[in-house]
């Protein structure tokens, strides 16, 4: 095998780059892989506090939605049938169905609440896909392949929360403002909320919650005790979407 | 080879058949090919309806492909020798209803070229991997079975001892077909309207029921149209299995009905009122679900009463309201009716288009097609042999 000097160098830039991002990424997950009778245990699992009372101080704030669509060329069709979305609003009685009594709900109908995927403990959508175009990662992300994804819309079925959406038609006409950073994807694929993964690697936070002018998205690992995300669960009652589902989801709302 | 030169000779009116089928097949293949171009948009199905009328039909023809055992088990385990005429027929009949299934799966697929990545990463823990196995699977035995047993009727032997054992191997292989996509659905926790273990129960008594339903009416047709004849016994028979695998079917149905409405689980109940009700004003299947119900009734009345049974056109007006409620019920009824109200609890609108529903009127044709021309070959071997 041959490679010119072009080919070699970037590859070493790239090698570099993941060696580096790899690195840079460790203070936000924590340091040991293991753990503390020496057993290995997953040192990160990625998960994300929604304060409702912050991000309800502004209903009309669609911040992270953009940053996030933005981030990740997520299109915008004119059909709503097409709609393609990694995180959007629902009405709090659509996101949490049979929560509130009649009374309480006078309160919270239409209420609008921030959903993406979940990220679950147990994802049926990794259960079901018959491609393993989509998997969990050791860290709790869950992952797609848009190259493997055969388009069988499994997945989609399976999810309790509504978070996956397909490429009915091309994307990519519909794409505002191209990112060049991240990839677009073609018609008949199905995709979703990546926890930004790319971003981790990095070792910056996710999209959404960067852009948050309240700071209402928190972001974090809970393997990490001392995590800002444990703090929050430590302290304050957390509603779970469809908890009794037993898909472990890794969204936590104060209400 | 295979006997094919059975099917390239025959009457203006065989041609004429066969030239109707490649216009329709004709027609759905223009517009796949349009929906290849420009992606599964052009179908009627959204972000919140993500499988429609092509799944549908898939599940149905499950239904009927796993029929046929209720022919081969009695004739080839039982020895009911009325069934003697006619195994080979059930046996095509489900061969050209995997095959269209598997078309079915094909034209939903996002990305078709991609296809095999089913088989290049086999996942177990997926049961469209499973699906794929049991059906593709079942093709090949059925295939085999019919090839072997009719081969050995035209040369007049005996069929050769290790065909048995795939005989056997094809009975509960049928079963599985079912069961495992029964299991497509009813092992999603989102989904209520799917998720009971009765699923797999429902889908083998309704195929039970809607496989040899269609036989019969498919036999009454070859009986008139040539000099074939599979004797009144066999007729009678089928008559019988439909009348008892219906009957389990509506109480199957019936079952699901109490524990839905008298637990009160809202969420349960919503896909039930949406199928029979309609949910904030949209209806689009109120008509068609309580028709079948209706069939249904009307048909148990035709099955159960041995007066209307035994005549043979009533039995197969009961064949075609059996095989047309069962249709809706699981052809429309029971994806859409998954999918609506969403997890989400929205009311979402699914109506098929006319590519959708073109490119599904010519798989259909394809079924036909393929049934057609197996049952001419088989025919001809018979009439070849009768002559002799």
């Amino acid at each position: 095998m041959s490679m010119d000097r072009r080919t070699f160098l970037g590859a070493a830039g790239v090698s570099a780059l993941i060696v580096v991002g790899r690195a840079s990424v460790q203070p936000l997950a924590g340091a040991d892989r293991r753990g503390p009778a020496g057993e290995t245990c997953p040192l990160t699992r990625w998960a994300m506090v929604i304060d409702l009372r912050r991000c309800l101080r502004d209903r009309g704030c669609t911040d992270c939605f953009a940053a996030c669509h933005r981030a990740h060329n997520v299109p915008e069709f004119p059909d709503r049938a097409h709609e393609v979305k990694w995180i959007w609003r629902e009405p709090f009685e659509r996101a949490f169905p049979a929560q509130g009594s009649r009374y309480t709900e006078a309160v919270f109908r239409g209420t609008p609440v921030p959903v993406l995927c979940n990220h679950c403990d147990n994802p049926p959508c990794v259960r079901v896909c018959p491609t393993q175009a989509t998997w969990k990662r050791e860290d709790g992300i869950v992952m797609m392949d848009w190259h493997r994804c055969i388009g069988c819309r499994y997945c989609a079925a399976a999810c309790p929360y509504g978070s996956r959406s397909f490429n009915w038609l091309d994307p990519r006409p519909h794409i505002a403002a191209l990112t060049p950073d991240f990839p677009t994807r073609a018609a008949g694929v199905v995709e979703k909320c990546n926890f930004c993964e790319e971003r981790l690697a990095e070792g910056l936070a996710p999209a959404c919650v960067e852009a948050c002018p309240e700071k209402a998205l928190i972001f974090g690992n809970l393997e990490d005790p001392t995590s800002e995300v444990r703090e929050l669960l430590r302290t304050h009652h957390t509603l779970r979407r469809k908890p009794e589902l037993g898909t472990g989801p890794a969204l936590h709302y104060i209400v | 080879m295979f006997m094919w030169e059975k099917a390239v000779v025959g009457s203006r009116r065989y041609w004429a058949w066969i030239g109707a089928l490649a216009a329709v097949i004709a027609m759905g293949t223009l517009f796949y090919l349009r929906q290849l171009q420009l992606g599964l948009g052009i179908t009627g199905l959204s972000r919140d309806v993500t499988w429609g009328l092509y799944i549908a039909q898939f599940t149905f023809l499950v239904g009927v492909a796993a029929s046929a055992v209720m022919v081969v088990l009695p004739y080839y385990l039982h020895d009911w020798r009325a069934f003697g005429r006619i195994a080979i027929l059930g046996e095509f009949l489900s061969i050209a209803a995997v095959v269209m299934c598997l078309l079915f799966v094909f034209v939903d697929m996002g990305q078709p070229m991609r296809v095999l990545n089913i088989l290049r990463y086999p996942t177990p823990n997926s049961i469209m991997f499973w699906d794929l196995l049991a059906l593709a699977g079942y093709l090949a035995l059925n295939a085999a079975i019919a090839l072997v047993t009719l081969r050995a009727e035209r040369q007049a032997v005996a069929p050769p001892g290790w065909i048995w054992p795939v005989v056997l191997l094809s009975m509960p292989w049928a079963i599985s077909i079912h069961t495992v996509t029964a299991f497509l659905y009813s092992g999603l926790p989102g989904r209520p309207y799917w998720l009971t273990a009765l699923l797999a129960p429902r889908f083998l008594a309704s195929a039970f029921a809607s496989g040899p339903a269609l036989l019969i009416l498919l036999t009454l047709v070859v009986r008139r149209l040539t000099r074939f004849d599979p004797g009144p016994e066999a007729i009678r028979k089928l008559g019988l299995i439909v009348t008892y695998t219906m009957i389990i079917n509506v109480f199957f149905v019936l079952m699901e009905v109490f524990t839905v409405f008298y637990s009160q689980i809202p969420e349960h109940m919503e896909h039930y009122r949406f199928l029979f009700a309609g949910l904030e004003g949209y209806a689009p299947l109120v008509p068609w679900m309580w028709a079948s119900m209706a069939l249904a009734a009307l048909s148990l009345v035709l099955l159960i009463t041995p007066r209307f049974r035994e005549r043979r056109e009533t039995l197969a007006l009961a064949c075609g309201m059996v095989f047309t409620s069962l249709w809706i019920d699981k052809g429309l009824g029971l994806i859409v009716g998954g999918f609506v109200p969403t997890p989400l609890g929205a009311v979402a609108r699914y109506v098929p288009t006319l590519p959708e529903v073109s490119i599904t009127l010519g798989i259909w044709a394809v079924g036909f097609l393929v049934v057609t021309v197996l049952y001419k070959i088989a025919l001809e071997v018979r009439e070849e042999m009768a002559a002799l």
